[in-house]
């Protein structure tokens, strides 16, 4: 262990003794009700909620889609190599990425047409609340349904190139697994529109 | 969790090198190869293959010398390409796979330079995969020490050298115990360092591995029948790693003949098919008669291995197995280019099949 080893060792007792001092001062000083996580959760804004989940489900539908493009991408370009009649034909694997990423932005458009400016004098209403929650988790599951999705369709792309170059009839086969691997991402777009579905609009709820 | 960050460094590595396996002789291109009559028909065999282009511009009394360089050739260019293209980690671990080459050519440039051979003839049978920079330099050493002091320190091999330093003068056994613990302790090292990369390359490489070092246990107790080696000594030879270590290590440092060996090597199930039907007394490697040596029995063993390296993705054992593979189709072509060559057309079948 280097002095990084040491630094980082400091680093994390202080933090933890600070931590560990705040909080039996405030619990000790009679103030232990400050500890709300439920409060500071309903403090945070619907917008906030429902844009974090916008923004969650485009970015990490993207990160699925590229992340999956390089693992195959790499694969097809050593295997073309020696055959580059393999090259055309596993754009299918780019493809089947691509097609996640596409998911991931028209479950933002659809997400993002919920949000709208309130202009009611009372503020946010239940329905408000509902919305903000439900875009988040909405777009955090098509998010992350993507990415793993992406990975999932890239590895198999990765291993159709490769068969393929080795035997041309084993990239049928593998491109059945490949398009099974996809369908994960589109579970994850069909539950996300399930869950935002009851949401109302942000604007109407106040109108 | 490998598969998703594998392709980085090594993706467009493993898709060349599964590439250059697809290249490799196909059984009924070695039954074609087999028909030939001539070195010619054979060179004219050899142009539908990968070799194709290099034998192209070859004058037509083709030479089993010629071929094997140019095939060697071959091999390097595309071992060379990979390696211009690599990365770390897998920089590293092609770097592994050439010590084993370093290794030879140093005990063969000292051996050379033992029997007073003329330096550049040398170094022109070097394998070209094991050179480094201060080989050359290698010629000048009359004992071991100074051969480590002034050449071995600065090349990757000076790790290895520990071992050996204990031995005093550079003669003819010498050199056969100090080329074994080098390479024991090459071969320990790489273990290691595959076991470092976790799986699979570790599993995969680790059984290669150790296949390797069971062939060395068995190479070794046969090669000292007869000399002045110790039974401690040939003990101590021994790579510590793979299947027969430590058990059938024991018993194999105490033996005496092959009748021996052969009963050790029958208690245990992996090696019992190996042997059966094995005439034992020819196991040195010369093929002499139609039936099969040991040495061949582990030839198909090892391609046996080393083909299963390519039933799985994402690892870096497929670099390690492409290359053994390779080497192993060169000595098939030379062993047919002999055959022809010597009109010995009844033992042409001996080569290891490979695809």
């Amino acid at each position: 262990m280097g002095y990084a080893g040491y630094a980082r060792a400091a680093v994390g007792a202080t933090t933890t003794l600070l931590a560990l001092w705040a909080g039996l001062y405030l619990l000790l000083t009679g103030r232990g009700e400050r500890f709300n996580v439920g409060g500071y959760l309903l403090r945070i804004s619907p917008y906030m909620w429902g844009l974090y989940g916008i923004s969650l489900c485009i970015g990490l539908s993207v990160v699925g889609a590229s992340w999956g493009i390089f693992i195959a991408g790499s694969s097809i370009l050593g295997g073309a190599v020696r055959t580059p009649r393999i090259a055309t034909k596993n754009l299918i694997s780019i493809i089947f990425c691509e097609v996640v990423a596409i998911y991931g932005v028209i479950m933002a458009i659809v997400f993002s047409a919920k949000i709208a400016a309130v202009s009611g004098a009372t503020g946010f209403s239940r329905s408000d609340y509902y919305t903000g929650f439900s875009l988040f988790w909405g777009g955090l599951a098509v998010g992350l349904s993507n990415l793993v999705c992406g990975l999932a369709v890239g590895i198999t792309g990765s291993t159709a190139a490769v068969a393929d170059a080795h035997d041309q009839q084993l990239f049928v086969k593998i491109l059945v697994i490949e398009i099974f691997g996809s369908v994960i991402g589109l579970f994850g777009l069909i539950v996300g529109l399930l869950v935002t579905g009851k949401a109302e609009d942000f604007a109407v709820a106040v109108l | 969790m490998n598969e998703i960050h594998f392709n980085v460094d090594a993706g467009y590595l493993e898709g060349v090198v599964r590439g250059y396996r697809d290249g490799l002789i196909t059984s009924p291109q070695y039954l074609n190869l087999t028909q030939c009559e001539t070195m010619d028909d054979l060179k004219l065999q050899l142009a539908t293959t990968d070799y194709g282009s290099l034998l192209q511009n070859e004058p037509s009394p083709l030479s089993t010398s010629t071929l094997a360089a140019r095939c060697t050739d071959a091999l390097v260019a595309e071992f060379q390409y990979l390696q211009q293209n690599a990365a770390e980690p897998i920089s590293r671990f092609l770097d592994y796979i050439t010590y084993g080459y370093m290794i030879d050519n140093v005990i063969l440039l000292i051996t050379g330079t033992l029997h007073e051979r003329d330096t550049h003839d040398l170094l022109e049978k070097c394998h070209p995969l094991g050179f480094f920079d201060s080989m050359p330099a290698l010629c000048v050493a009359t004992t071991v020490k100074e051969l480590y002091h002034t050449v071995m320190v600065d090349s990757p091999l000076a790790g290895y050298f520990r071992e050996c330093l204990s031995a005093e003068d550079l003669n003819e056994l010498n050199m056969e115990i100090i080329r074994n613990t080098l390479y024991k302790a090459y071969l320990e090292d790489f273990d290691a360092y595959c076991r470092s990369l976790g799986d699979p390359t570790a599993t995969i490489m680790s059984e290669i591995l150790s296949f390797e070092a069971d062939r060395r246990t068995v190479n070794i107790t046969i090669n000292s029948f007869g000399t002045e080696l110790s039974k401690d000594d040939r003990a101590r030879l021994y790579p510590r790693l793979g299947g027969m270590y430590p058990e059938a290590q024991t018993k194999l440092a105490r033996v005496d003949d092959m009748d021996q060996v052969k009963a050790i090597l029958e208690q245990y199930g992996e090696y019992r098919s190996m042997i059966v039907g094995v005439n034992l007394s020819m196991a040195g490697g010369d093929s002499g008669s139609s039936a099969l040596s040991l040495e061949d029995r582990f030839f198909a063993k090892e391609v046996q291995l080393n083909k299963d390296s390519f039933e799985q993705q994402f690892h870096y054992g497929v670099f390690y197995s492409w290359l053994r593979l390779k080497e192993q189709e060169i000595r098939n072509v030379v062993w047919i280019a002999e055959c022809i060559s010597q009109h010995q057309k009844d033992k042409i079948a001996n080569y290891t099949n490979i695809y």
